[in-house]
């Protein structure tokens, strides 16, 4: 007996004809109103907002790091004591790492990975949007937290027994460690969505070793976050016991280990460098090839080297660890494991300066960013080979030097290619290209103010400076030092505020960019800018690595999938072949509602332990509805299901 | 020069940093910390390996840098609509391979000679021979030192705070904990730093060869005052170092004029005696440092102050306006009680 079948809309042609376009226009896009911008699922929706709030939380970060560099600028200075200056170099650190390093790069890949891997949306997409949620209000529950004075203070990775309950009273650190919770339930989320994507959304013919490098790097990045954040979420979770219910997992006193958390914590906090940096190669290996007009060389051997990083990420924490009594054979180990993670990333930019060699160069602002890359990120790795070394780390470990290193290397690695993404990517996700003009004096700015802030605290550091002090002596002679400092980082102030003018005025005034403004090869350059709501009119077929530049095989594209409905094609692991249809869910504002009620439990277990019991109700109703099937979608499932 | 001077402080004042009163009557003495200019074998050693790993990192960086830049500079230029190169799609480039896999093959080496020669280093400074050590045990507290020189027989143990002396060549044995939080003991002149854990012992060993007065400080960080959480290391001549310590092991010594024993009974009066000890009288708490010869050491609050009379005064006045946060209570001493103090205070050589 068959059930009486819902009336078959056939599915797409190829090309597809105009009201058919217009269907699926309707049909992937997000409900209108403010209740349907809550509700929105689209992942380049979901995926805009998320790159704006990191960025938001980027720049509230650097007028945090804006204000410690006008306290040091000068010796003995009065300006910010240190109950301010503590919170301000904690959430600092807390901001950059946790509400905008990774999560940027996640948001990135929502709104990128479908487009370069020939997809309709993201797997997940009610999941997306509430992982978004969650993100936001974790990062303004932090913030509102220090607007309230109650903002943490005992460095962004908290070591115990200073951010115990003995040490820290009252709820800054409860407000921090609640902040990881968020944000790691984020980015747990995210890390499954990215791993899902990319296995089975892929393109038919998109096979694995056809798939655009910056993919790769979210994929291997995904993967590290699934197996580094659980360790963080654990050691956090831990601490709020200690402090919330009185359990001693940090207390010698009562046979805890206060090292147990500095293993727990860099375990997850060494990969998470490296979930910072692997978005960043990404980004590097996208760009380099368009500018330098030929496919990247060794692309295999960038693909081991992604993922050769990423096993040894996970074996380098104990270099945080030096200066402990741990043993010093053990510690060993580590400098070689440190040492070792140099040669995947060598063999990456060895590749390419190949690409660069053998091609031809057109110089426009994503490339200097990137060039830029060869110099900071590679001084700072040399600076990381001294680190990764017991003996100099003992040295200068805790000192400026350290300081000048992660930000060679993060910024040097990260952020100066995600400039890079943005200026190129910026077309495809507004329409428009952003002023080259201001592009070169925000790089140029960027650049020299970078160094002039950041090379002197090498200086710095040898000569003595610890790290997260809010004044020193005038005796100590760093004063000169830091006032140079100081100065670049009014340098690095002033080009950001010319990249957020080039943001803003582009998006009205700039150059109408066109399908493909860079000439590029993969496949998010071959829909219009900005793309329209379903990505592809039909999804491609792909034939090589980089689809726009190759010669076009047929068949072109895939014929069939429904217009009424967010159909996608699911396709095999490895070869990428068709598999299996599937129909995705729509908007709703259940995620919305569920993030908030999550929220609710979060901030509310701060407060009182019950808070986890009766706040779990409602997220049980939210996540009950979000899930509640609706007949009129299973019937027309349950049709398109009979009749392939 | 003079210009350039001129600018800095144009451009301090530019952003806009206020001005705080000069204060201070006597500049502090800080020592010198300077992790490249070694006064002991540890630093030697750690200096030693630093100049390897900066001859060879800057040598290879300025390799890539110069193998990007020739490649930037011999390149041909291209539009956006150049199309682009697929010649090599699919297939082996031999030069440019040769040329990664070389490239790869010489940083390999670099970096296993570079694991070699570190681990070498750990070597050299695990094999510090101590032979007649000085054994020191010293505590970390927030914000301050507390230092124990063991003695045998016990009798020979004396505790100070916030100033080691060691005597020249011969080699030190330090205990490390915490009474608190963490903590990080740091010598830039003589040694590597070593964590000071709660619930955990580490030992640091180091030997200062040449006379001097040398700054260490916290380097791991702390709570409030972990920027003012300095001390001094004290290298001297063996003779020297004997005659101190000898000092030391004694009782402080009674006051002679009559506003030092006003000063004393105000001391032995006031809350003082809630936290200090001073040998010899009836105060012997241990929360805060042991002050039985506090007028002998250089600097007051770990490193924050030079001691001299007017610095102390202050110091007891109002120690939460110079040290925010520590754990030191503002005084409501009278004016000639507190002048009466400081002497006695000062007098306790």
């Amino acid at each position: 007996m068959q059930p009486a079948a819902a009336p078959r809309t056939p599915g797409n042609a190829v090309p597809p004809t105009d009201a058919q376009r217009r269907a699926l226009e309707r049909t992937w896009s997000d409900p209108p109103g403010w209740v349907g911008w809550l509700a929105a699922v689209n992942h380049k929706a979901i995926g805009k907002r998320f790159i704006v709030t990191a960025f938001g939380f980027f720049v509230a970060g650097g007028v945090l790091a804006a204000l410690m560099r006008l306290q040091l600028a000068k010796p003995e200075n009065k300006l910010i004591g240190p109950d301010l200056y503590n919170q301000l170099f904690t959430m600092h650190g807390t901001t950059m790492m946790f509400l905008f390093a990774v999560p940027v790069m996640q948001a990135m890949a929502v709104y990128l990975v479908p487009l370069m891997i020939g997809s309709r949306s993201v797997a997940f997409p009610r999941m997306n949007a509430y992982a978004y949620w969650v993100f936001l209000f974790g990062g303004l529950m932090l913030y509102i937290a220090f607007l309230l004075n109650i903002g943490p203070d005992a460095g962004w990775f908290a070591y115990v027994p200073l951010a115990g309950p003995d040490y820290s009273p009252g709820k800054r650190m409860d407000f921090w460690a609640q902040m990881i919770t968020f944000t790691e339930t984020s980015g747990l989320l995210e890390a499954v969505i990215v791993v899902a994507t990319v296995f089975k959304l892929r393109a038919p013919g998109m096979t694995l070793n056809r798939i655009p490098l910056f993919v790769w790097g979210m994929l291997v990045t995904a993967f590290m976050v699934m197996f580094a954040m659980p360790s963080v979420m654990l050691a956090s979770t831990a601490l709020i016991t200690d402090r919330l219910v009185g359990t001693h997992f940090y207390n010698p006193a009562e046979g805890g280990d206060a090292l147990l958390w500095q293993h727990l914590f860099w375990f997850f906090g060494h990969p998470e460098v490296y979930f910072i940096f692997l978005p960043g190669l990404g980004f590097m290996s996208s760009i380099i090839p368009t500018f330098a007009r030929r496919p990247i060389f060794g692309y295999t051997a960038m693909v081991l080297a992604l993922i050769a990083t990423a096993f040894l990420a996970f074996g380098l924490w104990v270099h945080h660890m030096f200066a402990t009594n741990l043993p010093e054979l053990g510690k060993s180990f580590f400098t070689a494991a440190s040492m070792m993670i140099a040669i995947p990333s060598a063999v990456q930019i060895f590749c390419w300066i190949a690409t660069l060699w053998t091609g031809k160069l057109n110089f426009k602002t994503p490339l200097l960013f990137v060039l830029a890359f060869f110099f900071i990120l590679v001084l700072g790795g040399m600076t990381g080979l001294m680190l990764a070394s017991v003996p100099l780390d003992l040295q200068v470990h805790d000192t400026y030097f350290v300081v000048a290193h992660l930000h060679y290397v993060l910024i040097g690695g990260a952020v100066f290619p995600l400039f890079g993404a943005i200026y190129y990517w910026y077309p495809k996700i507004t329409g428009r290209l952003m002023s080259e003009r201001l592009g070169r004096w925000n790089f140029w700015l960027f650049f020299i103010g970078f160094n002039v802030a950041f090379f002197p605290m090498h200086w710095l550091g040898l000569h003595g400076m610890p790290r997260r002090v809010y004044t020193y002596s005038a005796e100590m002679g760093w004063g000169t030092m830091n006032a140079i400092a100081s100065l670049g980082a009014l340098l690095i102030a002033i080009s950001v505020l010319l990249f957020i003018v080039n943001v803003w005025r582009s998006r009205r005034h700039g150059e109408p960019a066109g399908a493909d403004p860079w000439g590029a090869g993969t496949l998010e350059w071959s829909m219009p800018s900005p793309p329209p709501a379903c990505n592809f009119e039909a999804i491609p077929i792909v034939h090589g690595r980089d689809p726009l530049w190759e010669p076009q095989h047929d068949p072109k594209a895939v014929a069939g999938l429904a217009v009424d409905s967010r159909e996608v094609l699911l396709t095999t692991v490895l070869d990428a072949k068709p598999d299996n249809r599937e129909s995705f869910p729509n908007p709703t504002i259940w995620p919305f509602v569920g993030a908030i009620a999550t929220t609710v439990l979060f901030v509310g277990s701060i407060f009182t332990p019950w808070a986890v019991v009766w706040g779990s109700v409602p997220v049980a109703i939210a996540l009950t509805a979000w899930f509640w099937p609706r007949p009129t979608d299973t019937s027309a499932h349950l049709a398109r299901e009979q009749q392939p | 020069m003079r210009v350039r001077h001129a600018l800095f402080v144009a451009a301090v004042l530019a952003l806009g940093a206020t001005g705080a009163a000069a204060q201070g009557t006597v500049p502090l003495a800080p020592g010198p910390h300077d992790a490249l200019a070694a006064t002991g074998p540890q630093a030697a050693h750690i200096g030693a390996l630093w100049n390897l790993f900066l001859a060879l990192c800057t040598a290879v960086f300025a390799a890539i840098l110069i193998a990007c830049g020739w490649a930037l500079w011999r390149t041909p230029r291209a539009a956006v609509d150049t199309p682009p190169d697929l010649a090599h799609v699919d297939r082996h480039e031999p030069g440019p391979y040769r040329s990664v896999a070389l490239a790869t093959g010489v940083s390999a080496l670099l970096l296993l000679f570079l694991i070699v020669a570190s681990v070498w280093t750990d070597r050299a400074l695990a094999r510090l021979p101590l032979e007649q050590a000085i054994n020191l045990r010293v505590t970390g507290h927030q914000w301050w030192w507390e230092i124990r020189y063991e003695g045998s027989p016990e009798s020979q143990t004396f505790t100070t705070a916030n100033e080691l002396h060691v005597p020249v060549g011969r080699p030190v044995v330090i205990q490390l904990n915490s009474d608190d939080v963490i903590h990080s003991l740091w010598v830039p002149n003589l040694s590597g730093k070593k964590d000071l854990i709660p619930g955990r012992t580490a030992t640091l060993s180091f030997r200062a060869d040449r006379p001097g007065i040398y700054r260490g400080q916290c380097a791991e960080f702390c709570g409030y005052q972990h920027a003012f959480m300095a001390f001094e290391v004290i290298a001297e001549a063996p003779e020297h170092y004997e005659a101190w310590a000898e000092q030391q092991r004694r009782e402080a010594s009674e006051p002679s004029d009559p506003r030092g024993k006003r000063g004393k009974e105000v001391f032995l009066g006031s809350t003082c005696v809630m936290c200090h000890t001073i040998q010899g009288t009836d105060a012997n708490a241990i929360r805060g440092p042991d002050l039985t010869h506090v007028g002998g050491r250089t600097t007051l609050a770990s490193g924050t102050l030079p001691n001299t009379d007017e610095d102390m005064k202050r110091w007891i006045r109002n120690p939460q306006q110079l040290k925010p946060g520590v754990n030191m209570p503002t005084s409501s001493l009278a004016e000639a009680d507190l002048d009466a103090l400081v002497t006695y205070l000062r007098g306790l050589k």
